[in-house]
C-alpha cells in the first residue's frame, strides 16, 4: 500500500470529505519506487484490475476501504514499467471494463483506448512528440491494381522533409501503416529522427491490409502483393537505391510475420528486417495452444525453421518483457545469428502495443538506417 | 574580425550582429554545408541584410567532378580512406575514452587516482593528436600525388571564386554537415583570401573557422558518445572549439562528461554556442563581445566564456 494511502487510512474510516481531498491531492495511479496502487471510488459489487502484464496473474481485486466508497489494489513493477490497463467494474453481475477515470493518460490502438501507468523511471522519449524545428515531410496516397487479392490497395507513402526527385533514398515499407501512423505516432518520429541526422532521408511506403490475420502469416497474396506490386511501384515512381541493403521491411506482431515471410519468400530482394514484437509462435513438437488464428503462423515459423534460407543481412528485433512473445523473440535472436543475419534485440519492460512498438523505433530506425548524425551541425 | 554565431535557421541574429558591429558592404555566402540545397538561400540573404553572392561551393565542386573524373576519382578514393581511418581511430577510441572515463569516476585509491587520471587522459589525447597527423598525412599525400591545384577544372573556379572574394567585404559560412563543409572550403582555398575581411560564421561554419573540428553526441541513438577530433579547421580562431546545439547535444549537467571533454581539447576551451549566442573575436585574437556562449571546464562546470572578454582563447586562464 502506498504511503499516501497508509496515510489517509491511519486514522481509521476517513471521512467523504477527506477521500475528496485525497483523490485532489494525488496524481494516480500512486507509483512509490517499485510499488503502483491504483484506486478507484464508487459502488460496485467487486473491482479488477486488468492490465494486460502476461507474468502476472491477469486479473488482480481491488479492496474496499470497509464503510466507504474508495477501492484500491496494489501490483509490484521494477523500475522503467509502462503498462496499459483498464478496470473492471462488475454491478448486476456484468462487467464493465473501464478507462481509470483518476488517470488522463491513454494509449489507443485499433480496439478503443487503454489507461497508461509509467513507473519511475519511465520517460516519454522526446523523439516521439512534435518538434518545431522538425521540418515535416509529406505524404501521398495512390491505389495500386491489379493485386493478387484481387482488389486495389490502398499504399500511403511518406516523403521526407526536403525531397528532392534527384537524390537516392533507401525505402521503408511498414505493414498496418495507418496503425503506425495512429498510435504510434510515425510521422512524428520520422521527420524528428531524419530532422536530428538519427535516420537519413527515407521513403516509406505504408501498407493497409485487407484481414490482417488472413493475410500476414505467410499468405502467399501477401508476399506476392509486396515484392511483386508494391516494391516495382515504389521503384518506378520514387528515386530509390536500387540494393537489397536499401529496402527494410517492418511490422509488429503478426506484421512481424508478414514482414519475415515476404523477406524468406523473396530472398536477396530486402536487406532490412525492422521486427517488433513478431508473433513467432512455433513448435518443436506437438500442438501450440495459442488459437486457430495462429495456426497458420505456427507452420510457417516452423517452415522458416526448417529451411530458414538467409532472407536478410541485417534484422532488428524487439518485444516487451510483459508479453507472452517475449520468449519465442528471444529465441530468434540466436537462430537468426546462426543463419548469418547480423542481428539487434532490445527488450522493454512493456507490453504489447503501439507506444511499445513507439518507444523502440528510434533503436530500430536509426540502426538500419543511420544518419549523418555525428556530420550534422546545422 | 570574426563573429561565430550559434544556430541561425529559427531564430537568425546575423543580420542584427552584423549592422551591431559595423559590419557592411558586399558579402560572399558559403553555403555547401546545406549540400543539394545550397542555392536555398533566400531566408539567408533576408536575414543577413547585405547584397552579396553564393560562392556555390558545393555546386562547383559538382562541375568538377564532371569534367574531371580522374580528379573526381582521386578525391573520392581519398574520402574513402579517410572514412576507413576514422573507424579504426574509432575502435581505439572507445577503449582510451572508457578507460579515461572510468578513472573519472573512481572515487579511490585517492592518493594513486590524480597521476592515473592524467595519464589516461594523456592517451586520450596522444591518440586524438594522432589521428589528426594520420588525417594531414592523407592530404597531403593526395595534394603530392593529385595535385588537384593544377587541374584547370578546378583551377578555373578557383580563380573565379577569387575574383568574387576580392569585391567582398564579408564571408558568411552557414552551418550543415561540416565534413562537407570543410572539405569544399580547402579545395577552393576559401582561406586564402580572407585577410583583411570580416568573417560570419555558425554552426558547422564556427566549426570549421577553428584550429581543431570536434564531433560530438552525447546521447546518440547508437554507441557511446565518444565525442571525436575530426581534422583541423581553418585556424581562423585559435584557442576555441566550436560546440554548436550545445545543450540538445551534451549532458552540460554532466560534470564528468564535461570534464572530459575539456581536459582532452585542452589548452584549446570547448565553447558552447546555442540559439542567439555571439562571440567576437578581433583581429588581435582578442575576445571582444561574447553573449550567452559558456566554456566547458576541466572541473566539469560549464562557465560563462563572457568572464574571458579581453582575452585570447586557450590556454588556462
Amino acid at each position: 500500500m502506498s504511503r499516501a494511502l497508509r496515510v489517509l487510512l491511519a486514522g481509521g474510516r476517513p471521512r467523504k470529505a477527506q477521500i475528496d481531498a485525497f483523490l485532489e491531492a494525488h496524481e494516480f495511479p500512486l507509483v512509490e519506487g517499485n510499488h503502483v496502487t491504483f484506486i478507484w471510488r464508487g459502488q460496485a459489487e467487486a473491482v479488477r484490475l486488468r492490465h494486460f502484464v502476461y507474468a502476472l496473474q491477469t486479473e488482480v481485486n481491488f479492496q474496499r476501504v470497509a464503510g466507504t466508497d474508495l477501492w484500491h489494489c496494489g501490483l509490484d513493477l521494477p523500475r522503467g514499467s509502462r503498462i496499459e490497463y483498464k478496470i473492471d467494474v462488475v454491478r448486476g453481475g456484468k462487467h464493465h471494463w473501464i478507462r481509470d477515470p483518476l488517470n488522463s493518460r491513454m494509449a489507443t490502438d485499433p480496439f478503443g483506448a487503454n489507461s497508461v501507468c509509467a513507473c519511475d523511471g519511465y520517460v516519454v522519449p522526446d523523439w516521439t512528440v512534435p518538434d518545431a524545428e522538425a521540418r515535416a515531410g509529406t505524404l501521398e496516397e495512390h491505389w495500386l491494381e491489379p493485386t493478387p487479392f484481387g482488389e486495389a490497395r490502398k499504399v500511403t507513402v511518406y516523403l521526407p522533409a526536403r525531397f528532392r526527385q534527384s537524390r537516392r533514398y533507401p525505402l521503408l515499407v511498414v505493414h498496418d501503416g495507418g496503425d503506425y501512423m495512429r498510435f504510434a505516432a510515425l510521422q512524428t518520429v520520422l521527420d524528428n529522427l531524419i530532422h536530428r541526422g538519427e535516420v537519413q532521408p527515407l521513403i516509406v511506403a505504408l501498407s493497409h491490409p485487407g484481414d490482417r490475420l488472413v493475410e500476414y502469416p505467410d499468405d502467399p497474396r501477401h508476399t506476392s502483393f509486396v515484392a511483386e506490386t508494391l516494391l516495382p511501384f515504389m521503384e518506378a515512381r520514387y528515386p530509390l537505391w536500387p540494393d537489397a541493403a536499401a529496402r527494410v521491411l517492418m511490422g509488429a506482431s503478426f506484421g512481424g510475420v508478414a514482414s519475415l515471410s515476404v523477406a524468406w519468400r523473396y530472398p536477396g530482394v530486402f536487406g532490412g528486417l525492422l521486427l517488433q514484437s513478431g508473433s513467432f509462435a512455433f513448435t518443436d513438437i506437438g500442438q501450440h495452444q495459442r488459437g486457430p488464428a495462429f495456426d497458420p503462423v505456427v507452420r510457417f515459423v516452423n517452415a522458416f525453421r526448417e529451411n530458414p534460407g538467409k532472407p536478410a543481412t541485417r534484422a532488428y528485433l524487439s518485444c516487451g518483457q510483459y508479453e507472452s512473445l517475449i520468449y519465442e523473440n528471444r529465441s530468434m535472436v540466436p537462430f537468426l545469428q546462426g543463419i548469418g543475419i547480423e542481428t539487434k534485440f532490445s527488450e522493454s519492460r512493456d507490453g504489447h502495443n503501439w507506444e511499445n512498438w513507439r518507444d523502440r523505433l528510434q533503436e530500430g530506425l536509426s540502426w538500419l538506417f543511420p544518419g549523418p548524425l555525428w556530420m550534422l551541425y546545422e | 574580425m570574426i563573429i561565430l554565431l550559434g544556430p541561425q535557421r529559427l531564430a537568425p541574429i546575423v543580420g542584427e550582429v552584423a549592422r551591431e558591429h559595423g559590419i557592411h558592404g558586399r558579402a560572399a555566402v558559403v553555403t555547401a554545408g546545406w549540400q543539394e540545397r545550397e542555392a536555398e538561400d533566400e531566408e539567408l540573404f533576408a536575414a543577413l541584410g547585405l547584397p552579396g553572392v553564393n560562392l556555390q561551393l558545393y555546386h562547383r565542386w559538382e562541375e568538377v567532378a564532371r569534367t574531371d573524373p580522374t580528379l573526381f576519382a582521386a578525391h573520392r578514393e581519398r574520402q574513402d580512406q579517410l572514412r576507413a581511418l576514422e573507424e579504426l581511430y574509432d575502435k581505439r577510441l572507445a577503449h582510451v575514452m572508457a578507460a579515461a572515463r572510468e578513472l573519472l569516476e573512481a572515487e579511490e585509491p585517492v592518493e594513486l587516482l590524480q597521476a592515473e587520471r592524467a595519464s589516461a587522459m594523456d592517451a586520450v589525447r596522444a591518440l586524438d593528436d594522432h589521428h589528426l597527423r594520420r588525417v594531414a598525412d592523407i592530404h597531403a599525400a593526395f595534394e603530392d600525388r593529385v595535385r588537384p591545384f593544377e587541374h584547370p577544372a578546378l583551377l578555373r573556379h578557383r580563380a573565379e571564386i577569387a575574383e568574387v572574394l576580392v569585391g567582398a567585404d564579408v564571408l558568411v559560412i552557414a552551418g550543415g554537415h561540416v565534413g562537407v563543409l570543410l572539405n569544399r572550403l580547402r579545395l577552393f582555398g576559401i582561406a586564402d583570401h580572407l585577410p583583411g575581411k570580416h568573417v560570419i560564421a555558425w554552426s558547422a561554419g564556427a566549426m570549421a573557422c577553428c584550429e581543431r573540428i570536434a564531433l560530438f553526441h552525447d546521447s546518440p541513438p547508437q554507441g557511446a558518445g565518444n565525442a571525436e577530433v575530426f581534422e583541423h579547421g581553418l585556424g581562423l580562431v585559435p584557442g576555441v572549439v566550436a560546440l554548436p546545439h550545445a545543450s540538445r547535444r551534451l549532458r552540460l549537467g554532466e560534470p564528468v562528461r564535461v570534464s572530459l571533454m575539456a581536459q582532452r581539447l585542452a589548452p584549446d576551451w570547448p565553447t558552447t554556442f546555442d540559439v542567439r549566442d555571439v562571440v567576437v573575436i578581433g583581429d588581435d585574437g582578442r575576445l571582444v563581445t561574447v553573449r550567452g556562449a559558456r566554456r566547458l571546464r576541466a572541473d566539469g562546470t560549464v562557465t560563462p566564456l563572457a568572464d574571458a572578454v579581453g582575452l585570447r582563447p586557450g590556454g588556462e586562464a
